[in-house]
């Protein structure tokens, strides 16, 4: 029996969303910096405004160079379209706030990104959107957080600071049984070592300022859907399947199908809410995003060397890592993560706050600063900086230790990086 | 719109605009698995310059109800109960794919229904490669790997949308996906059942433009020149770098083409 072929990872990672520049014949994506586009004619123009067209006019809403990088994240992730967005802060809220409205609820990981959890916990409620948070290692949770007011499940990957694995799978399940989609903040992972729509996942966002870009030079995001949601079988989703009024009492669902979500996100999100990704920035994206399998690759084979060299060392009290045994998701990880763990993870420094403090001060060659996924190595100590207005039992609380040191590897010479955290590690012991 | 016909209930995609007398009415037709969301843009551009639009559903597909039509005859008599169900009495009708068969069959045995026609993506006799029958009569993915794939250039394959932000292929595979099961089996036997299509072009006796994709390796536009010439009053758009999925790939010079027709 025949069998389709069909471009890989690698060649997506390159080709996907692009052509030739029709206009010139450039290779490389151009830079479209332009606001707005001219119409042919006023027919044209009422075409485009009435989705007659395919056609660009108003880069908040859609832009040719930005097009490129959200097709290209589609393909990486099996998906059916994106949208690219100012920060992965905005790209969370554009999925959000397109799904969900006053008086509806949303079941989410305890394990999140400080920033997501401040927009689920302290700013959303102000606008009549809550969250239960829950043990991401307990789909049983998830099921028994959802109310009738239940719109949206929401997890990391790889949860913050624990790198708890998500059993999206499980998750998921959960999630479909109720009728609700499943989001994922796939930022740790990047669609190179997991891609969560094949395992379940409706929805992803990524923050496009970490590995998918690598180079930390830009901030942005990324929302990508499946297509795969039944929001017509739901039932709990009129934005996608009433009229809306705002745009000319369109029906996404009936309209749109496979396609509603992401395109009530653009028609209405992208246009209203305007958090929208700059050409120049949609530019620089696609130029880390070329790399990435390599980057990915090379990120991964750093970490495993340098947990492998602080598991050995003295000045350490563990290391929390899914590919070590010791991990309580390791078997997981393994399923679910085959290629690795990503790059980020922590380990405990023996002498709590004060060695942590002192590691922090020599290391030379790793930047002490709040990012991860950048082609540098990153270190910071989250109780002197992140989280240094909290006692031990406060940050016990929050998951984390007096002596935490939350890594970012980037893609040195390992040697280099085990010769740096060495040194600092020694030092931190002699106070 | 919903319609009560006598084989069931179907739907029609009005382009976002209630039908009014005294129009003229374009009818669309989709391909095998697919649905009327194929078809938005145009169905929009005309519903807004004073058509009737009908982007039907067939039977069992998509919003449509009640039991396939397992032939393209079986087909064509669907698309002629939904019009008189929604009192339009003659329309253009636009096919891709299965749904030029389709279209084809409606015109040459209901000429007075038929006021212009265009054939997307279209060829007679339309051969179906023998494993993609086997894996659609297995309900297997690899049919929808192929109807996909195949169904668009290489180039397309990486991309490049002309609809900003939407992955071509994704957006196949999403749609085919949801076609029931058995219904893509039964849609591609009766492309390769259907043996009238050069017969029935012969009978054709209004305007007819056909639309093909340079590179479309499902119809190619070399496999489509009997077609053409049974036709009397036939014009002929090549689109060039297009592969089969030509409403997706290239959706602006499809509309284009299909002014100076509908």
């Amino acid at each position: 029996m025949s069998k389709v072929k069909t471009f890989g990872f690698d060649t997506l990672s390159l080709h996907a969303g692009q052509q030739p520049d029709p206009a010139t014949g450039a290779r490389a994506t151009p830079i479209y910096q332009t606001a707005s586009y001219v119409f042919k004619s006023p027919d044209h123009a009422a075409s485009l405004f009435n989705v007659e067209r395919a056609g660009h006019v108003y880069s908040r809403i859609t832009n040719p160079t930005t097009a490129v990088l959200e097709e290209r994240i589609a393909a990486l992730e099996g998906g059916i379209g994106a949208i690219a967005t100012a920060s992965g802060q905005a790209a969370c809220h554009l999925a959000i706030a397109t799904l969900l409205g006053t008086g509806e609820h949303i079941v989410a990981s305890r394990s999140l990104y400080g920033g997501t959890h401040n927009l689920l916990e302290y700013t959303l409620p102000r606008f009549g959107i809550t969250t239960t948070f829950v043990d991401p290692r307990d789909p049983d949770a998830f099921a028994a957080a959802i109310t009738p007011q239940t719109r949206l499940l929401f997890g990391e990957t790889l949860g913050n600071p624990g790198l708890e694995v998500l059993n999206i799978p499980a998750i998921s399940e959960v999630a479909h049984a109720h009728g609700l989609p499943l989001m994922i903040d796939s930022t740790f992972t990047t669609p190179y070592l997991c891609q969560p729509f094949a395992l379940g996942a409706d929805i992803i966002f990524h923050s496009a300022t970490k590995f998918l870009s690598g180079h930390g030079v830009i901030i942005g995001g990324l929302v990508v859907d499946s297509g795969t949601f039944d929001w017509a079988g739901s039932g709990k989703f009129p934005t996608l399947t009433e009229p809306y009024a705002g745009f000319h009492n369109m029906n996404f669902v009936e309209e749109f199908g496979p396609a509603a979500f992401i395109t009530r996100a653009r028609k209405e999100g992208a246009r209203d809410f305007g958090a929208c990704m700059s050409p120049t920035t949609a530019f620089q994206v696609l130029q880390g995003m070329e790399t990435l399998p390599l980057r990915m690759q090379r990120h991964v084979a750093n970490t495993r060397a340098i947990v492998e060299f602080l598991g050995e060392h003295d000045a350490v009290e563990w290391v929390s890592y899914p590919e070590r045994e010791d991990h309580p998701d390791h078997e997981l990880a393994k399923q679910l993560l085959p290629k690795g763990c990503g790059a980020v993870f922590s380990f405990g420094i023996k002498g709590g706050r004060e060695a942590g403090q002192r590691f922090i001060s020599r290391v030379e060659l790793l930047s002490h600063l709040a990012n991860v996924g950048d082609a540098k190595s990153l270190v910071i100590h989250p109780a002197s900086t992140t989280h240094h207005r909290m006692d031990a039992d406060a940050l016990a609380a929050a998951g984390i230790s007096e002596g935490l040191i939350r890594l970012s590897v980037g893609l040195e010479d390992p040697e280099d990086l085990t010769e740096d955290l060495d040194r600092a590690l020694r030092a931190s012991q002699k106070g | 719109m919903e319609l009560n016909t006598p084989q069931g209930p179907l739907f029609a995609y009005t382009g976002a605009r209630d039908h009014q007398d005294q129009q003229q009415a374009v009818v669309f037709i989709h391909g095998t698995g697919m649905d009327h969301t194929v078809w938005v843009l145009p169905s929009r551009y005309f519903a807004r310059h004073g058509y009737n639009v009908m982007a039907l559903d067939l039977p069992a597909h998509g919003r449509s109800k009640g039991q396939p039509a397992p032939t393209i005859n079986a087909m064509a008599e669907s698309v002629i109960e939904a019009m008189a169900a929604a009192n339009v009495a003659t329309a253009a009708l636009v096919g891709h794919s299965m749904g030029s068969l389709v279209a084809l069959s409606a015109a040459a045995r209901y000429p007075d229904r038929v006021r212009s026609l265009a054939l997307i993506g279209s060829t007679a006799p339309m051969g179906v490669h023998p494993d993609m029958l086997k894996y659609a009569s297995d309900n297997d993915h690899g049919v929808i790997d192929m109807l996909t794939y195949w169904g668009y250039s290489k180039a397309a394959q990486l991309g490049g949308n002309e609809n900003p932000g939407m992955w071509m292929a994704g957006g196949t595979l999403r749609l085919l996906e949801r076609a029931a099961d058995d219904i893509i089996h039964i849609d591609l036997d009766a492309c390769r059942a259907y043996d009238q299509g050069l017969a029935h072009a012969g009978s054709v006796q209004c305007p007819t433009l056909f639309i093909l994709g340079e590179r479309d390796i499902m119809t190619p536009v070399r496999s489509a020149q009997k077609l053409i010439g049974a036709v009397t009053d036939a014009k002929v758009c090549v689109i060039d770098g297009s592969g089969h999925s030509l409403m997706m790939e290239r959706p602006n010079d499809v509309l284009d083409a299909l002014i100076g027709i509908v």
